[in-house]
């Protein structure tokens, strides 16, 4: 076990590396980020000053060692727009975002699971074709457009819920459809197949030839090792959520590091980008680890 | 005088459509089984003797619509008139259980062991608690001869053996003492020496209840020290039926004798082992009369007629126009 | 008489299906609609300004926020209604088809074809080269897609080339390592080994013996592709960091119809459901395309 962790460990960490070797070699590439980050009229003296303040003067290699050292040390440099470091302002906006990714994979596995277990064990039937239908159209449609639709429909329209903001669990609701949407489709087949081959098992056959009740065959034996090939990518759906969360949040103006980043884009507040990005690769990388770890859990041949 | 059998299987019929067409797994199919009897039930693959015992249990494959006609009688209740809710409270494994051929696949790989042995005992309310059940389980396992069951208890299947799966199935086939028990082949996918302590085993549990058991085989050798009666299937039907040495000294039906000539002998003069020519039909597209005919090498024009049951005495019938004519 | 009639066919088991080929196909089940809307998609795309009813880029404010022809104060003229400022949805729609069908059309070429030749070099060569090469796909993965196109439309200036670039690098590591698994499988067949007995290079066993082996699967992975090419296009689009004014694309014109949800809801509808129609026939096509060319395996 303690194996297992530490090669996953090491692992996560040369992608992290790597991520940020990425962002730092994208970020020089457009050439001097000093004429990006100060305004069009600057006078010389300033550009100077930054351009030192901020090591461009020196050889690219120890420019991103000094990226690389003021990274682990958290200093992403001060945020020009929010007047405060980078790291703190993106920390600040994380949790913001964790909540709102969790609950829309929550929505996507609440609609999966049963969606994808009733369309295997109901082969043919209407909830298959429900089932078919969704995976269809949620793989067909953006997310944001999904937030738009379903603003027009339950903010404007119906005016049952709010669109905009954060202030507590109504809010929560449509921007975590918009994002737990298209991950269902994908979940929904991944069990559905799933069960298709563990119903068809000899150990289902076994179970039931000796009088198993349907209901715990099919919720409890056939399920878990049905889930067995949704745990192998789950990290990649909840990862695709920290991802799918830089437009939803800004679709519904929500207060979290997705939006914040956005802005930062169009603000030129680079620090903040930097940060931002790296923070959601270190999660996304982290997400991917803890289903790892995960896996061995629920799969006990994998188990040490 | 003999008592009425345990099992009483009349003319059983499991209709498989599909959208290609109809497979005619089991097409008619009669027979009996005793307490405490052995019956051997012998064919080539895709013979229907799997689809047979699997309709016996009312388990069809998910695949395609499945359609059962006929009569099974176990015990009193004919099978095929119950609800999927009787079949499961009350006949499948109080009644009947089925040990199947690959004990690498016919265990959940990610449930304890214990809790798979224990299940029956849980689902047939035979036990209250959690640990009634554990301990019903231990006796279970140390019943089917395997060492510390109390430890085995928490180990997953992957950390048993393939005769130690094997034993595991056992015990939970037989876990609610069932009056007749389905083996589909148990021993194929096991080595040799496993094999023979897999049927002791079930020798010894069979003296112990006076089970009634039903052995599934394409191995004709194995039959003779175990069984007391075969049935040979081929094609969806049985074509030839008695008691184990009838079958064995007086084979009528040229496909058992085909099937006897196959097995190879100790002892036996070097000479090339008779395989037999030709392919089991299609069982979408059967022939109308006898279903060997295309492979027959006595075939005869009345052989386009399908041949009547014909009674040699002592139970054995066969489904033969040379019987038939004799 | 031991006679084995001639006459007795030797049918096939039960179960056995002839493998169906491209040129070989049923005509039954191919997705005529799809390909129809696709083909509608393509038309547009190639007859640019010859076919949208209205200037797409005309202004006419009189014009504004006029709803589609079935609701009332709707016109013929303006089939799908208007925008904020008077132009015409559907002549809008049609001119941004030319920008999503070039997205994709290069997204998708660069991409396959980095992410093929890297899939062979590694699958073939194996080793190091194999190791380094899965090492840095694995790396641009751990960069979720989106943050990987903030930071580069944060470096380059926004536009069509920014959209392309980050498709690219977003999407190689999908052909490389589906390919690359492919090469792994193929390297290990007779043909390929005996063309490395008889002394053949590896350039000709690449094009000769490899290539046309994954040709198959490279097919099916463009045109599932394109579904997602799209939906990205319109998410950088609809964040404002894809295709700018007074260039159009369906994801500008939602981030435009945005502001006037309230009162034009044909603004958000239109474009989003032409959106939808595109990836599903897209998706559609390719779920066929892989059940026609891989019908064992369907795990693409």
């Amino acid at each position: 076990m303690k194996a297992v962790f530490a090669k996953g460990l090491l692992n996560a960490l040369v992608s992290i590396l790597g991520a940020s070797v990425i962002i730092f070699v994208i970020s020089r590439l457009s050439g001097d980020p000093v004429a990006l980050m100060l305004p069009m009229d600057a006078p010389q003296s300033a550009i100077n000053a930054l351009r030192q303040e901020l090591g461009l003067d020196r050889p690219i290699w120890e420019q991103f060692l000094l990226f690389l050292w003021k990274a682990v040390h958290g200093d992403f440099g001060q945020s020009y727009r929010w007047q405060m470091p980078a790291l703190a302002l993106v920390l600040e906006r994380l949790p913001a975002t964790m909540f709102l990714a969790t609950a829309a994979f929550a929505f996507s596995l609440a609609l999966a699971l049963p969606l994808g277990v009733l369309s295997a064990v109901y082969r043919g039937s209407w909830v298959d074709q429900i089932g078919r239908v969704i995976a269809m159209l949620g793989q067909a449609v953006p997310s944001f457009w999904v937030g738009l639709i379903l603003i027009l429909v339950f903010a404007v329209t119906l005016q049952w819920l709010p669109a905009f903001g954060a202030d507590g669990v109504r809010h929560v609701i449509l921007p975590a459809i918009a994002l737990g949407w298209y991950p269902v489709a994908a979940q929904t087949r991944i069990i559905r197949s799933g069960m298709l081959e563990v119903l068809d098992s000899d150990y289902i056959r076994m179970g039931r030839s000796v009088g198993t009740p349907e209901r715990l065959l099919i919720w409890k034996y056939a399920f878990r090792n049905a889930l067995l090939p949704l745990v192998t990518i789950m990290g990649v759906y909840f990862a695709s959520m920290l991802s799918g969360a830089f437009v939803v949040e800004t679709v519904f103006a929500w207060p979290g590091l997705g939006r914040t980043v956005v802005e930062a884009v169009f603000a030129r507040d680079y620090p903040v980008v930097q940060a931002g990005v790296l923070i959601t690769s270190i999660l996304f990388v982290l997400s991917n680890l803890l289903v790892d770890l995960s896996y061995s859990i629920i799969d006990p041949r994998i188990r040490p | 005088m003999t008592a009425a059998p345990l099992l009483q299987v009349e003319n059983l019929q499991m209709h498989l459509h599909l959208r290609r067409g109809v497979v005619k797994a089991v097409d008619g199919v009669s027979f009996h089984v005793h307490e405490g009897e052995t019956l051997g039930i012998v064919g080539e693959s895709g013979s229907g003797k799997t689809m047979t015992c699997l309709s016996i249990l009312r388990l069809l494959p998910i695949h395609g619509d499945g359609r059962l006609e006929g009569s099974v009688k176990l015990d009193g209740d004919d099978l095929l008139q119950l609800t999927e809710e009787e079949m499961a409270s009350r006949v499948r494994g109080p009644k009947v259980a089925m040990i199947s051929q690959d004990p690498m696949t016919s265990l959940n790989p990610v449930f304890t062991v214990g809790d798979q042995v224990s299940g029956p005992f849980r689902y047939h309310k035979l036990v209250r608690t959690v640990r009634e059940a554990m301990s019903a389980a231990t006796a279970g396992l140390r019943r089917v001869r395997i060492p510390s069951p109390e430890r085995r208890l928490k180990n997953y299947p992957h950390q048993f053996s393939g005769g130690m799966r094997q034993r595991v199935v056992t015990a939970m086939a037989i876990a609610c003492s069932p009056r007749l028990l389905i083996a589909d082949e148990p021993t194929t996918a096991l080595d040799v020496t496993i094999q023979v302590q897999i049927m002791s085993l079930l020798r010894s549990i069979q003296r112990d209840s006076k089970l009634g058991i039903i052995l599934i085989t394409h191995d004709l050798s194995i039959v003779a020290g175990l069984c007391h009666r075969i049935a040979v299937m081929y094609a969806g039907r049985i074509i030839e039926t008695g008691k184990v040495r009838d079958i064995y000294r007086n084979p009528q039906h040229p496909y058992t004798q085909a099937l006897l000539e196959a097995i190879p002998h100790l002892g036996q003069k070097r000479k090339r082992l008779a395989a037999i020519p030709g392919q089991p039909p299609n069982l979408m597209d059967l022939p109308t009369g006898c279903r060997f005919a295309p492979r027959c090498p006595k075939r005869m024009a009345v052989c386009d007629d399908y041949p009547p049951a014909t009674e040699l005495g002592d139970g054995h019938v066969v489904n033969c126009w040379l019987a038939a004519k004799q | 008489m031991s006679v084995i009639p001639a006459s007795t066919p030797v049918t096939a088991a039960v179960g056995i299906t002839p493998r169906p080929s491209l040129f070989r196909f049923r005509l039954k089940g191919v997705p005529w609609l799809p390909l129809l809307i696709l083909l509608l998609i393509i038309v547009s795309a190639i007859g640019g300004e010859s076919i949208p009813p209205q200037d797409p880029n005309g202004l006419n404010l009189a014009a504004a926020f006029r709803p589609p022809f079935w609701q009332a104060g709707g016109s013929y003229e303006y089939l799908l209604g208007t925008d904020n400022l008077g132009r015409d949805v559907l002549s809008r729609i049609i001119a941004g088809a030319r920008v999503s069908a070039i997205v994709a059309l290069y997204a998708i070429v660069f991409s396959g074809a980095i992410g093929t030749m890297l899939g062979i070099i590694a699958g073939y060569f194996g080793g190091i080269v194999d190791a380094l090469i899965i090492r840095i796909a694995e790396i641009m993965m751990a960069i979720p897609s989106l943050a990987l196109a903030l930071i580069i439309s944060a470096s380059m200036a926004p536009g069509l080339s920014t959209v392309v670039v980050v498709i690219v690098l977003t999407y190689w590591t999908w052909y490389c390592r589906i390919i690359r698994s492919e090469i792994l499988s193929l390297r290990e067949r007779d043909y390929v080994s005996f063309a490395k007995i008889a002394g053949c290079g590896p350039l000709t066993i690449f094009f000769r013996h490899l290539l046309p082996n994954i040709f198959n699967t490279l097919l099916i992975l463009m045109t599932l592709q394109v579904g997602q090419v799209i939906l990205f296009e319109a998410s950088l689009s609809f964040l404002g960091l894809g295709i700018q004014a007074p260039d159009t694309s369906w994801g500008l014109m939602l981030a435009d119809a945005r502001q006037y949800i309230t009162y034009a809801w044909w603004g958000i509808t239109m474009p989003g459901i032409v959106i939808m129609l595109t990836c599903l026939s897209s998706n559609l096509i390719g779920d066929w395309l892989r059940d026609l060319l891989d019908p064992k395996r369907r795990q693409l």
